[in-house]
């Protein structure tokens, strides 16, 4: 078994090049290296070139340098070699919806190859796999978003791939349906597969991931355990939400003679915040403290970063949102 | 938290190691190998064409709604308009229609293929069948095949209809049967304008708004009148028109009323019938199998 399940070396890719000044750099010397049977997520803004990623590795677009492999095949030499040890789940769920849920099964096992009697087994089980069962022979254009995700992924594990790309696989879910994603994933991974995960959606990262390659302007600008992200932006911090905002300065000097360094203040939230290490201890000062003074608090909590601080922190401050990637231009 | 403790707990305990193994390069030799490819790339083909059949099989009204335009058009041209429509050289009017009717169906019909295509490349369909191990050629061709067969239904259907308003062919079975060849001959021709279309074009809707293009162009041309009765400025475009080539080849071939005209290519008609499709599959095919290929760039 290959060391790692997936391993990219200063991938790169440039769009547009009639005219010089047209040229964006999707990617720009792209690492990654992902460990076999874990979750991977890769994380980034709009444009920082997640998506690209993914279809290179995916081998649905050419690198114009670098090197890469996946499950040990090299995507460039033997890109028929990596897609019979691949899944790809796309931004949309790409399922015939004049189909059932079982028939599309058995399209897509027909075209990996099982042939007719295995594509049918095949198909069983999966239903089964992400409950799907009771509607297998229900059209798949009446299915809710979620069953469709569902039915997606099950065709995308087929053949049991060594490599799952999920490319922002619960992008438009509702929570529940997302919750039902989750599931699925849990159980690929359980099986063996390894994951890469794109997502804007910090916190399916930190539910799902491993870890987590933070990119940025097409290069990986960070790459740890979620935990060690947010160790970065600093460990655990008192935050106190006053009652009136008079008491904000009060407030502020209690925190900043218990935590001992320079707290943060968000006026418009009557907030201040600092970080702390003797974490219980620091917290119960501050209470006791905010009530012998007689401060009015609205909230007061012990808080992990999360990985949105981290993020914000890496990347300079440009937020993501929930649209659609536009960093491939229509090839 | 625990969530991730648990995924990483089972991951690396049971590790990856399946899936490697498909049908595909078992072979043992070069020649092995390529008979192997050969083989998976029909198999493959057929899958596809299989989906096209059975997306109709779950959804017949579809062929219905295709055909309506056509049967609809028959009944306002043939019965509305049709005391007030001049033939030249005589005969019935409906007699006339009916080649122009098939054709237009023909026509049409690359809506359908470019609709198909566009609705696979947005959704991720397309995306899905690249990364698989399956092979390449297979959509393309795939789409051909299955598209050449609905439209021979829709033929079927067509002709059962004239049948029934007293149109027939009089041309004996071998060229009736020609005729029909180079109807669906010039709906394969339009297939690859279809596919290079459904590649280019960005979502279903500016599919659809092909109608207004289509249209047109079938309105100028011998479906409906013949050019020889059309200003003398719009006459030689109408004749010039590939689609008319073809209503005028079967009109000739099936012993319809006004086949005739002046000009030049009306008069070569069944030699142009072959011709058209034959010059639009020769720009359009290698267009359509290049802009696939530039999916990975």
């Amino acid at each position: 078994m290959p060391e790692h399940a997936v391993l990219a070396e200063g991938l790169s890719k440039r769009y547009g090049k009639k005219r010089r000044d047209d040229v964006t750099h999707a990617l720009d010397g792209f690492d990654l290296a992902v460990r076999p049977g874990t979750v991977h997520g890769l994380l980034g803004p709009n444009g920082a070139g997640k998506t690209t990623a993914v279809r290179i590795l995916a081998t649905l677009l050419r690198a114009d340098g670098g090197r890469a492999e996946v499950a040990g095949v090299d995507v460039a030499r033997d890109p028929r070699g990596v897609r019979a040890r691949i899944g790809l789940v796309g931004q949309f769920a790409a399922v015939d919806e004049g189909l059932t849920g079982r028939q599309n099964l058995e399209l897509f096992g027909r075209l990996f190859h099982l042939g007719g009697r295995a594509a049918r087994v095949r198909a069983g089980e999966l239903l089964d796999l992400f409950a799907l069962t009771e509607a297998a022979d229900k059209g798949a254009g009446q299915y809710s978003g979620g069953m469709r995700r569902r039915l997606d992924l099950a065709a995308s594990m087929i053949l049991a791939p060594a490599v799952l790309f999920l490319d922002e696989p619960t992008t438009g879910l509702d929570p529940r349906a997302r919750g039902e994603v989750w599931d699925a994933v849990r159980t690929l991974v359980a099986g063996g597969t390894t994951v890469l995960l794109t997502t804007q959606y910090l916190d399916e990262a930190d539910r799902l991931a491993s870890r987590i390659t933070v990119m940025d302007r097409g290069r990986a600008i960070a790459d740890d355990t979620p935990d060690g992200l947010k160790d970065r932006v600093g460990g655990d911090r008192v935050e106190v939400v006053v009652a009136e905002p008079a008491d904000l300065p009060a407030a502020r000097a209690v925190l900043a003679r218990i935590a001992g360094t320079d707290p943060r203040t968000d006026e418009a939230e009557r907030r201040v915040h600092a970080p702390v290490t003797d974490r219980v201890a620091a917290l119960t000062e501050v209470a006791r403290t905010l009530q012998e003074e007689r401060i009015a608090v609205e909230d007061l909590a012990l808080r992990r970063p999360a990985l949105d601080d981290v993020f914000l922190k890496l990347t300079g401050g440009r937020e993501t949102t929930t649209d659609t990637e536009k960093e491939e231009v229509a090839a | 938290m625990s969530t991730v403790n648990d995924i990483t707990g089972t991951g690396t305990g049971t590790g990856t190691g399946t899936g490697a193994g498909t049908g595909t390069g078992t072979g043992t030799g070069p020649g092995a190998a390529t008979a192997n490819r050969a083989y998976w790339a029909c198999a493959d083909t057929l899958t596809l064409v299989r989906r096209t059949l059975l997306n109709y099989r779950r959804t017949p009204s579809a062929i219905v709604w295709q055909l309506g335009f056509p049967i609809v058009s028959v009944l306002l041209y043939g019965f509305v308009f049709g005391s007030a429509m001049l033939v030249p050289g005589g005969g019935d009017y409906r007699e006339f229609l009916m080649p122009g009717m098939f054709t237009m169906t023909m026509a049409f019909g690359l809506m359908n293929t470019a609709a198909a295509v566009v609705s696979d490349n947005s959704k991720g369909v397309v995306d899905r069948f690249r990364s698989m191990p399956m092979a390449p050629s297979a959509v393309p061709i795939g789409r051909s095949l299955s598209d050449l067969m609905v439209a021979a239904a829709e033929l079927a259907i067509l002709a059962a209809t004239a049948l029934a308003i007293g149109w027939t062919s009089d041309g004996g079975p071998g060229a009736t049967l020609l005729g029909f060849g180079l109807l669906l001959f010039l709906r394969f021709s339009l297939i690859w304008v279809g596919v290079w279309c459904g590649l280019v074009l960005p979502n279903t809707e500016a599919a659809g708004a092909l109608y207004a293009v289509i249209f047109p162009v079938t309105m100028i041309s011998s479906v409906y009148v013949a050019p020889a009765l059309m200003p003398s400025w719009l006459a030689p475009v109408a004749a010039w028109n590939p689609i008319s080539s073809t209503v005028t080849a079967t009109r000739e071939l099936f012993g319809n009323p006004g086949a005739g005209g002046g000009s030049w290519v009306e008069q070569h008609a069944v030699l142009m019938a072959f011709a058209w499709p034959l010059a639009v599959t020769a720009v359009f095919l290698p267009l359509a199998v290049r802009r696939y290929r530039s999916l990975s760039r």
